[in-house]
């Protein structure tokens, strides 16, 4: 298990670093993400102990938002003020995004269904 | 009756307060909480677990009147590995890669259409909802992952901190109404829920994605790591062409 862990984290050191040092728009764990699924394609495959730790990091992701989830009880004086329009824009706009993206790639699916693809 | 009490109440109380770890107790308690919560209900939106959790952890510190800060530094450990799992999402990601490759077209129109539609949506609605200009602006980057959406926002004259409460909050609400929303519209395949998520709600929604399948986790895996690079590419020259 440490084996596996530590060499997530290494990936994640080294997108930080190249996202702080190249002064990427990408957040240095998303890049390190795309790293370590370029160092997979190159060794064909998923070294079993690290797949072990990540699906195991994975069933529990929504936990991780949680303490930042709390900084929520700050979130005072803003609310008082213009609370009820923010709660509208936020509803209304992620109820856009998601039936726009949704609806956007099930139609192409639908429509290029991809090489010895059912789509689904 | 006449023993003197070996508990002494005073030390255990003062231990609990200053453990580190005692949060850290608290939030995965009041997690599996939810989850169980979640799992009885049948995966009720409004009983979405991060929802439940941040609700439950927010009354436990109001009642204690623990500042937030001080719950923070207490359980930051799992702020902090929410980095290393987002690299593991590199895992779902590889195997499903040969369909990324097979379906490259459909993936990059609906990143694309579905970036644009969470940037524009958040202007068009805050302005008909008459938010004041650097609210506004702390919205519009509200579907990206947290750090990105915190630069963002502090680059484009918004508020940073809002920013981040918004981007939580936004990804909550598509987890919570991702799934009978598009099942509504008549999207049910485990791809386009996916990526969906990721381009509507980032990580919070690509944890509900992984929940669906693994599939769809690593298609919103890799729609919220793309999404963050197109929205931080575009949004400057979004606000630009904005008629403000």
């Amino acid at each position: 298990m440490l084996y596996g862990f530590t060499f997530l984290v290494l990936f994640q050191l080294v997108g930080e670093m190249l996202s702080r040092g190249l002064h990427l728009p990408v957040p240095g764990p998303v890049l390190g993400m795309l790293l370590l699924a370029v160092w997979c394609t190159v060794r064909r495959g998923v070294d079993d102990r690290v797949g072990r730790v990540a699906l195991g990091l994975l069933r529990y992701m929504a936990l991780l938002f949680v303490p930042a989830g709390v900084g929520l009880m700050l979130l005072g004086p803003v609310l008082r003020e213009q609370g009820w329009a923010m709660l509208a824009v936020l509803v209304f706009s992620t109820v856009v995004t998601l039936l726009v993206a949704g609806l956007a790639l099930h139609w192409m699916l639908k429509r290029f269904p991809g090489r010895g693809e059912d789509g689904q | 009756m006449s023993l003197p009490n070996p508990l002494d109440s005073q030390a255990m109380l003062l231990a609990l307060q200053t453990a580190p770890f005692l949060w850290l107790a608290v939030t995965a308690g009041c997690y599996l909480l939810a989850e169980r919560l979640y799992t009885v209900s049948r995966h009720f939106p409004l009983l979405h677990p991060v929802l439940v959790s941040i609700v439950l952890i927010i009354v436990i510190l109001r009642l204690g009147q623990v500042p937030y800060q001080t719950y923070f530094n207490g359980a930051q450990l799992y702020h902090w590995l929410l980095g290393t799992a987002t690299v593991a999402l590199a895992v779902p990601l590889f195997d499903n890669l040969q369909r990324v490759r097979a379906l490259l077209l459909p993936l990059v129109v609906a990143l694309i259409v579905g970036g644009l539609a969470g940037m524009l949506s958040a202007l068009a609605l805050g302005k008909l909802f008459g938010l004041t200009p650097d609210v506004l602006i702390s919205f519009v980057p509200k579907s990206v992952t947290t750090p990105i959406a915190m630069a963002l926002s502090q680059h484009a004259g918004g508020l940073p901190a809002l920013t981040a409460n918004v981007v939580i909050l936004t990804g909550i609400l598509g987890a919570m109404i991702a799934v009978p929303l598009l099942a509504l519209a008549g999207v049910r395949g485990e791809i386009a829920q996916g990526f969906a998520l990721g381009i509507a709600a980032h990580g919070v929604g690509t944890a509900r994605a992984i929940q669906i399948s693994p599939t769809a986790g690593a298609f919103a895996g890799l729609a919220m790591g793309l999404n963050g690079v197109l929205t931080s590419l575009t949004l400057a020259l979004v606000l630009s062409l904005w008629p403000a």
